[in-house]
């Protein structure tokens, strides 16, 4: 768009390119400060996409752009599409739909280097820039099959147990040492072309070989970890063009989704490299239940409506389950008409409730739960001795008392809600089948725990009618 | 090389404020902080935008092209998701 300016502004036109890049700049960490609060969030989020708007608009002036047809249709599809997108997605699906935006932004900058790599001859390519297409292209290109693979066995399109070649794991170390031992002869030898397809190739396969073997219940860390890899990738394009806000931009979501991987893996009690190269989650259930004869006590919506109106404090434990069976507006009458009879309320929640961390903290806020009702996993676990009844909705694994006392249990050291040093449990469930992990919940079996069976949405009308029948 | 050094100058301290800005963060923004930082990795879109803009080669600003749609649908998708997730979350009305 340069060419529309008049001449004596000209000149100007790369500095101030750079200038407002920084301003840009700023807005992203601004933005990604403020969404570090409650209150400030929706404020950051804004901050920052008025920051990405900046940086398009004002690279539509650089001297390189001078056809414009490709760059209109393009925004328009995408804008589109990503709009539908945004706009028609289920709260529950949103660990899909990250995967799958996710993929797409590795996949673009995979394809920012190719398209730089066959613009411009290679010979004016020097080694930091053969070096990073390279990078960038294997990056980028690992993220967006990675991605799709993990959108497909979110979706259930594809098993979402592990699915793996007989050492699968030796194949997937030896195949990226091939693929960086090829970035290496890329960028010593770059005309040679059989080089550049078979790094693409090969990046792609290895995207699919890493996340096809990871169990469903994995499946958040491996969005997360992705999520950091498309911001190297883009960063790595950055190098490749020479664009400082691609640099600051990919690192700092770089970082973002390293921090968030690690919270994750330390909320599950899993290492990284046991969810890379280990099969535990989905469908596999290598650890059999052990159910045995124990006997459960079962309640009754009636007597689950007694015991909540007339205790001082009840304190809710949501789980995924209670995602599934959208009962979240349900759960949120029953809490308010609770707090009509004075009863305190609070929101327990576990990191890994949902299926990405805060991913319940979004589910609840869409009913309407005030978030400073919702405590974490910290902050309530010393709460729950001075708690009458803890009412534990369509979660299991995470308020299993085996993750602290069988030292040989899968979940052992995982941390959990402490809903046993609480006066009363209630599990409100389907039936008695295993969670995640396939493994038995001793809580269930204890005197002061009573099991509330049924579908979660039908179990909690059943609740709140009753405790309107006490008036 | 002095370009190399530069730029892993800002790549690394960029890497730092990273860090520094999202440790911060309370484990009820994480969903929204994942998916917003996701569309902020959607910036590759403005080195799309200087690929499909160049005339010296057709199959390029086809790349290009591809190039900008996935990154504008991970950027528009992911700003406009993210909003929609933090307009949920209210202070109790009292």
């Amino acid at each position: 768009m340069s060419q529309f300016l008049p001449e004596f502004l000209q000149s100007y036109i790369p500095n101030t390119i750079q200038l407002i890049y920084l301003i840009a700049t700023g807005f992203f960490i601004v933005g990604i400060k403020r969404l570090g609060s409650p209150a400030t969030a929706r404020n950051g989020n804004q901050l920052a996409s008025f920051g990405m708007l900046l940086g398009v608009v004002v690279t539509l002036f650089d001297r390189e752009i001078v056809s414009f047809e490709f760059i209109i249709a393009g925004l328009v599809i995408g804008s589109l599409l990503g709009a539908i997108a945004a706009k028609k997605v289920q709260m529950t699906a949103m660990p899909e739909l990250v995967a799958v935006f996710n993929g797409f932004g590795g996949g673009a900058s995979a394809l920012v280097a190719w398209g730089e790599f066959s613009r411009v001859s290679p010979d004016l390519f020097d080694t930091q820039a053969l070096v990073t297409t390279g990078l960038s292209i294997l990056i980028g290109s690992i993220t967006f099959t990675g991605s799709l693979v993990a959108f497909g066995k979110l979706k259930g399109f594809i098993n979402g147990g592990r699915i793996a070649l007989p050492g699968q794991n030796y194949i997937n170390l030896i195949l990226t040492f091939i693929a960086l031992a090829l970035v290496g002869w890329f960028a010593y030898d770059p005309n040679y072309e059989v080089i550049f397809w078979a790094l693409f190739a090969l990046a792609l396969l290895i995207g699919l070989f890493t996340v096809l073997p990871i169990g469903g219940a994995d499946m958040p860390v491996v969005i997360s970890l992705l999520n950091s890899y498309s911001g190297i990738a883009a960063s790595m394009a950055g190098f490749v063009l020479g664009n400082n806000l691609l640099i600051i931009s990919g690192a700092l979501v770089g970082a973002a989704g390293l921090i968030l991987t690690n919270i994750m893996c330390k909320a599950m009690n899993r290492n990284l490299a046991s969810v890379l190269f280990s099969s535990f989650g989905g469908d596999d259930g290598g650890a059999a239940a052990v159910t045995g004869d124990r006997s459960v006590q079962q309640t009754t919506a009636d007597d689950v409506a007694i015991q909540c109106s007339y205790a001082k404090k009840v304190v809710i434990a949501p789980g995924y389950g209670l995602a599934v069976a959208q009962a979240q507006h349900v759960l949120k009458e029953v809490a308010s008409l609770l707090e009509e009879k004075g009863v305190t309320v609070k929101y327990g929640i576990h990191p890994v409730a949902g299926r990405m961390p805060g991913h319940m903290n979004v589910l609840l806020a869409e009913a309407d739960v005030p978030y400073d009702q919702l405590y974490d996993m910290d902050q309530i676990n010393s709460e729950f001795s001075s708690t009458d009844v803890v009412l534990i909705i369509g979660a299991n694994d995470v308020v299993n008392p085996a993750a602290k006392t069988t030292a040989d249990s899968p979940i052992y050291g995982m941390p959990i809600l402490n809903v046993d040093e609480a006066k009363r449990t209630i599990v409100f469930k389907r039936s008695m089948s295993p969670g995640y992990a396939g493994i038995d919940n001793d809580l269930f079996y204890q005197d002061k725990n009573q099991m509330f069976f049924g579908d979660a949405k039908k179990s909690l009308q059943e609740l709140a009618t009753a405790i309107k029948e006490l008036d | 090389m002095e370009d190399l050094i530069f730029n892993l100058f800002i790549f690394v301290l960029a890497s730092f404020v990273g860090f520094e800005l999202i440790t911060k963060v309370p484990p009820t923004l994480h969903t929204p902080l994942m998916s917003g930082a996701n569309a902020i990795s959607g910036i590759t879109l403005i080195g799309a935008l200087i690929i499909a803009g160049g005339t010296e080669s057709v199959y390029a600003q086809w790349i290009g092209f591809a190039a900008i749609i996935f990154a504008t649908i991970n950027v528009v998708g992911g700003f406009m998701v993210t909003d929609r997730m933090l307009e949920m979350f209210k202070k109790k009305e009292d």
